[in-house]
């Protein structure tokens, strides 16, 4: 610890602090516009400019560090005057437009101009021009606004992982730009608005439609991915405007994934559902809440007489709410049928009679930081969790060692120290294969459970044992790919052997926003009823469906159209309307999106995060914990009167959540059945801004390259022995479920694999999104 | 080409450059010795501190002691670095160097590169001038050749490897920061130090950065012993230094003469100044130097001291002549630019300021001054000077405030009356460049 003198103040520091920490720490404001607690130091912007004892000249702040007995003045004379000799700099070719800016009320520039600035110019020469740049559909740019602080430049280069801006030319033309003819296409984009000092950087889609200070702000939770990423969202007469980041240093740091920051755009579609409908004869028709929930109970109790409870499914999204998934399933056990699941994409459930908890990360989020060994099992992480694997990122410059299992080797921007490129059908045994190298580096002996499984591992196998084995903090991560896989119950019983040899945890990411929540609220099938897989394989007579659409969040998008489109009774509680649920369902009830409702999501570390409406339901809509409770009554069943949300969360989530999660499974049996040889399988990747119907509908999210219409991909071995050269347009077929695309050669793929996304409307008439497909040229 | 001096003693042919050449003039003898001997570390660093050497390409810190800086015990990579991307205007010395002995610069990094641990060192060689880079680049392969760097020189367990790399065309490069950026392959910008090269220099490791001509002077010390070198110049300014003299003289060029040497007898070497006119003005060390009237000058020694006392820089020892036919405000207004186009970019007073100034004085020379345009420059270059990551803010500034200073009067006169004191028929007389014609 250093003690330090800094306007007076004594203040005890840690060794290796600069001034600015000093003066963070003392509560001392010190102006600034490089700095930023999370990216480097780059010491260009001169605004932190301080007065130092026996210093000749004075020094930035944020660079300068701190030394014992050091004598600092942050507003002495002389350090103000360095301050605003600073400050006149940077506003001589900064064009004051601050009446048209977007950034007004919320520039740094303009609040410390205030204080710093002149209140008139001394600079009488003409003002730069700089011409704006195309980053894109969602950052929009003013670059004659652009101080050069680089705080854009460090966030790609040092956050996203990836340099997609750049200081080009010298002198009074430095400009910030992209790399010529391209765009800033990050999954993190979005947080170069926030960080932009100025109104250089601003929201495209947001621009000229709000002034800061006319937007009421409410705390909210994101509804995407399972790191529960909170969010102040900015509304105006009840229309959400804008999300931005809220700080929580455990979760999402200051940062959000632009899925989190621009799906707002989807709550003012136009396809949102805003009546009630129900169909007649093939025809819908408007009706009000009474009519339709009159419709939905009498219905639901007809089958159940007819054909008994169990020909009654229901089936959530695993981005309701905890309240919503409690009250859906007790409705359907109210109603006499266990068949209630909200794992929607995954088609392996045979550990739900052994699990001993609700599948979680196994760790905090935060902790990321502190592991030194990292197994990934199937993920597409980057675009799947983008901040965790931005922690991941951070983590790896401290010394991290990242190893990869999956039949996916695309680039995460971090570096990965050993790899296994296996088909999805050799998960398992490379697993396996794993386990049997790692228990030879420990010197102990292989579980027994493993006895079917060849003694030898191969090189890739050997490696990442090698890896985990030397590590201290070490974790085994499933990602989604490997939950959604045909042996999931497989892979999690082999990764938690493999986190239990090293000596650290295994966790499941987590697909959604309430993965871990759908457990803790029961949403899973009782013991003899049936789940997500068994509900669609044998089709139910009636079907309650929460917040999902059957041909794009299901594991096998043709068959959950067949199978709900077959039953007698489909009652879905949506947010939006779309040709399929107008096809299938019989009664849709218009529910809220989640900033139209209060609720609760349960993230991947099992933090429940409360959350209230932030802006009035649109038209018709209702909460659908509320649109469940009134069924529920409708239908006479026990126990639906709830005064509010808070008291159907206080019993969905009863008791301590830490001790209900827990990621051991029992009784599933491993077998080494090796895949049919020359069996071409799918790899099947959930689009980032496709996972859910909210993001699907977000305008802006749709134009980025990442949301560019999918292809089939195929190593080029692979196309190959497909007699294909890549480029070509092919029929894709699973069974009947059939799709054309055209086929590029991607060689981030394991042979014998073809990418085809799930969850976008090219590819929707497919089946599984694992297991044999068959490619032919058209 | 002077034939004088030291490094560039004997150095009146075409083929000086050559290694056979080098030998024969007694190079590679101190490598040799030091090798054989095994001398140890100190004492090579020892001499040099003896000797008084101060970095030649600008700021005169003494050689021995940033040596003494390096980490000589961290384990792993050190880096050394020669400065040759010679960029100030009115500084032509290394070129010359490397254009003449190229091999005394090899030794000298080969020496330092022993005292020091460094295993690989590079040679910046400024980019305009492409051919000496290539020429350089035939040196270090005649060194290789030879064994005279690269792995075991000279048959000892001493490895050095030198590489040769141009530049760009960016004057920032020459400041050892932005020079080790430009290396790495990035941007020439400053870095903020600190941490200093000594610590955390190329790729993050400790690195000595030197100019060419502090390089090619250690031969030289170590042969004829770090005493005999400080008492060829005076006390605190030892051995030769190169001047580059150019401007209004009768012979412009390189010359080696000893630190301390009258300015009279430099300017009477130099062929005194073209045409009998009489001398108005010099800049002393380079284009960021102060300038400094005749009359000042006249009473200065060349070296760092008796210069600094009249309030310039001995600098890189670039010395600009100008007679009385010079138009003090054009040649303010032509330095100004310079330092515009060059400023990086990178930190906000010298990104703004440099253009703020530049176009100022531009409007004074071209008759549109104002009558605060004086006090405006001064606290312009005020809030520049100190306040910026590296010294091209305080270069740009300085000329700005010593112009003023010392010429206020010119200055004045342009603005009063959108002319210039200096008729135009004068300056033409005076000089075959062009003139505008608002002067």
């Amino acid at each position: 610890m250093l003690e330090i003198e800094i306007d007076g103040q004594q203040v005890s520091v840690e060794d290796g602090s600069t001034v600015m920490d000093a003066a963070h720490q003392a509560g001392i404001y010190i102006p600034h516009f490089c700095y930023h607690k999370k990216l480097s130091i780059a010491a260009n912007c001169r605004m932190c400019l301080v007065q130092v004892e026996k210093a000749p000249k004075p020094l930035p702040a944020c660079a300068t560090p701190v030394t014992a007995g050091m004598k600092v003045w942050t507003h002495s004379e002389a350090a103000v005057k360095a301050q605003k000799g600073v400050m006149e700099f940077l506003l001589i070719n900064h064009p004051l437009d601050c009446p048209i800016c977007d950034q007004g009320g919320e520039c740094q520039l303009q609040d410390l101009a205030v204080g710093y600035g002149g209140v008139a110019s001394r600079y009488q020469e003409e003002k730069r021009v700089v011409f704006n740049k195309n980053l894109g559909s969602l950052v929009s740019t003013d670059m004659t606004r652009c101080i050069n602080c680089t705080r854009c430049v460090r966030f790609t280069v040092e956050i996203a992982g990836e340099m997609e801006l750049g200081q080009a030319f010298r002198g009074e033309h430095a400009e910030i730009m992209p790399f010529i003819e391209k765009t800033v296409d990050s999954e993190l984009s979005g947080n170069i608005i926030d960080l932009c000092p100025v109104g250089a950087l601003t929201s495209k889609p947001f621009r000229f439609s709000a002034r800061t200070w006319e937007m009421s702000r409410r705390r909210s939770v994101s509804p995407h991915d399972s790191l529960g990423a909170n969010l102040i969202v900015q509304t105006k007469h009840d229309v959400v405007k804008r999300v931005l980041p809220l700080e929580n240093e455990e979760l999402n740091e200051c940062w959000l994934s632009d899925k989190d920051r621009f799906s707002y755009e989807g709550l003012n579609s136009d396809e949102r559902l805003t009546t009630p409908l129900i169909k007649q004869d093939g025809e819908w028709k408007a009706v009000d809440w009474q009519a339709a929930l009159e419709f939905a109970a009498s219905g639901l109790r007809g089958i159940a007489k007819d054909y008994g409870p169990a020909a009654i499914g229901a089936l959530g999204s695993p981005h309701a709410t905890v309240e919503e998934l409690h009250l859906l399933q007790k409705l359907a056990r109210g109603l006499g049928s266990g068949n209630v699941d909200f794992r929607l994409r995954q088609t392996d459930f045979r550990a739900d009679a052994g699990r001993a908890g609700a599948p979680w990360l196994g760790m905090k989020v935060a902790e990321t930081g502190e592991l030194d060994r990292l197994l990934v099992v199937g993920s597409f992480l980057r675009k799947d969790h983008p901040l965790l694997a931005q922690r991941v990122r951070q983590a790896t410059k401290r010394g991290l060692l990242v190893s990869v299992v999956g039949p996916n080797a695309e680039e995460w921007l971090l570096p990965v120290r050993a790899r296994a490129l296996v088909a999805p059908s050799a998960l398992v045994d490379t697993l396996a294969q794993i386990v049997v190298a790692l228990a030879a580096e420990k010197g102990v002996a292989i579980d027994e459970r493993l006895s079917g499984f060849p003694a030898q591992a191969g090189d890739d196998a050997r490696a990442i044992a090698a890896s985990l084995a030397s590590g201290r903090k070490v974790a085994v991560w499933l990602g989604n790919l490997a939950v959604q896989d045909q042996r999931a119950a497989e892979l999690q019983l082999l990764a938690n052997e493999i986190a239990r040899l090293a000596g650290g945890t295994a966790g499941v990411i987590g697909e959604a926003a309430n993965s871990v929540g759908g457990y803790l609220a029961g949403a899973v099938p009782s013991a003899d009823g049936l789940d997500a897989r068994q509900q669609i394989e044998q089709p139910r007579k009636a079907y309650v469906l929460l917040g999902a659409e059957p041909e794009l969040d299901f594991a096998d998008p043709a068959a959950t159209v067949a199978a709900l489109g077959g039953a007698q009774l489909v009652v879905a509680l949506s947010a939006f309307v779309s040709p399929s649920l107008r096809e299938v369902a019989d009664v849709l009830l218009p529910v809220a999106p989640f900033a139209e409702t209060s609720g609760t999501f349960v993230n991947a570390e099992g933090r429940a995060q409360s959350f209230v409406a932030v802006a009035r339901p649109q038209g018709d809509t209702r909460p659908a914990w509320k649109v469940l409770r009134v069924l529920g009554n409708v239908l006479e069943l026990a126990g639906f009167d709830y005064n509010d949300s808070e008291a159907v969360r206080d019993e969905a989530l009863a008791g301590d959540i830490a001790a209900r999660l827990d990621n051991r499974v029992d009784g599933v049996a491993l077998s080494a059945v090796a895949a049919p040889a020359g069996a071409l399988e799918r790899v099947a990747d959930v689009p980032i801004h496709f996972a859910d119907p909210l993001v699907r509908r977000a305008p802006a999210l749709q134009r980025t390259r990442d949301a560019a219409a999918p292809v089939a991909r195929a190593s080029r071995a692979t196309l190959a022995a497909l007699g294909l050269a890549g480029g070509e347009r092919v029929r894709l077929a699973q069974g009947a479920a059939r799709a054309e695309l055209t086929i590029v050669a991607d060689d981030k793929l394991a042979d014998g694999c073809v990418r085809v996304a799930a969850a976008h409307p090219d590819t929707a008439t497919l089946g599984a999104l694992s297991g044999a497909i068959s490619v032919e040229r058209i | 080409m002077s034939t004088q001096g030291m490094i560039l003693a004997g150095c009146d042919g075409d083929r000086t450059w050559r290694l056979q050449d080098y030998v024969a003039r007694g190079g590679y003898s101190a490598l040799r010795k030091i090798v054989a001997d095994k001398t140890p570390q100190d004492n090579i660093i020892a001499e040099l501190k003896a000797s008084v050497l101060r970095g030649r390409g600008g700021a005169g810190f003494p050689t021995g002691l940033k040596w003494s800086f390096m980490p000589r015990s961290f384990p792993g990579d050190k880096y050394l670095a020669c400065n040759s991307d010679e960029g100030e205007p009115g500084t032509f010395k290394d070129r010359d160097i490397l254009r003449y002995n190229p091999h005394a610069v090899i030794e000298g990094m080969a020496i330092a590169a022993y005292a020091m641990g460094a295993a690989r060192g590079y040679n910046y060689i400024h980019g305009e001038i492409f051919e000496i880079y290539q020429r350089f680049e035939e040196a270090l392969a005649e060194a290789r050749e030879a064994k005279l760097i690269g792995r075991n020189i000279l048959g000892s367990d001493f490895s050095f490897e030198l590489f040769a790399h141009h530049g760009y065309g960016a004057y920032i490069c020459g400041e050892e920061t932005a020079l080790l950026e430009s290396i790495e392959g990035k941007k020439g910008q400053p870095r903020f130090k600190p941490p200093f090269p000594a610590s955390y220099g190329l790729y993050g490791k400790p690195t000595t950065i030197n100019n060419t001509e502090t390089f090619a002077s250690v031969p030289f010390i170590l042969n004829m012993g770090g005493e005999a070198f400080l008492n060829l110049g005076k006390p605190n300014n030892g051995g030769m230094k190169l001047f580059s003299v150019s401007g209004h003289v009768n012979r412009p060029g390189n010359y080696e003469i000893p630190l301390g040497t009258p300015f009279s007898e430099l300017l009477e070497m130099a062929g005194g100044v073209r045409g009998g006119r009489k001398l108005k003005a010099v800049i002393p060390g380079g284009s960021s130097a102060p300038v400094l009237p005749a009359d000042v000058i006249m009473g200065c020694t060349m070296d760092y001291d008796s210069i600094s006392k009249a309030g310039s820089m001995l600098g890189s020892g670039a010395v600009i002549v100008m007679d009385e036919t010079t138009c003090m405000v054009k040649a303010l207004e032509r330095l100004s630019y310079f330092y515009y186009e060059e400023s990086c970019g990178q930190c906000t007073p010298c990104r703004e300021g440099t253009g703020w100034l530049y176009k100022v004085v531009h409007r004074i020379e071209h008759g549109e001054g104002r009558p605060d345009d004086l006090d405006l420059l001064n606290s312009v270059t005020g809030n520049i000077m100190g306040r910026t990551i590296c010294a091209l803010g305080d270069a740009a500034s300085m000329p700005v405030q010593s112009f003023i200073k010392h010429f206020a009067s010119e200055f004045e006169y342009h603005i009063e009356n959108k002319k210039c004191l200096v008729p135009p028929e004068v300056q033409h007389a005076g000089s075959n460049i062009y003139v505008s014609p608002s002067c």
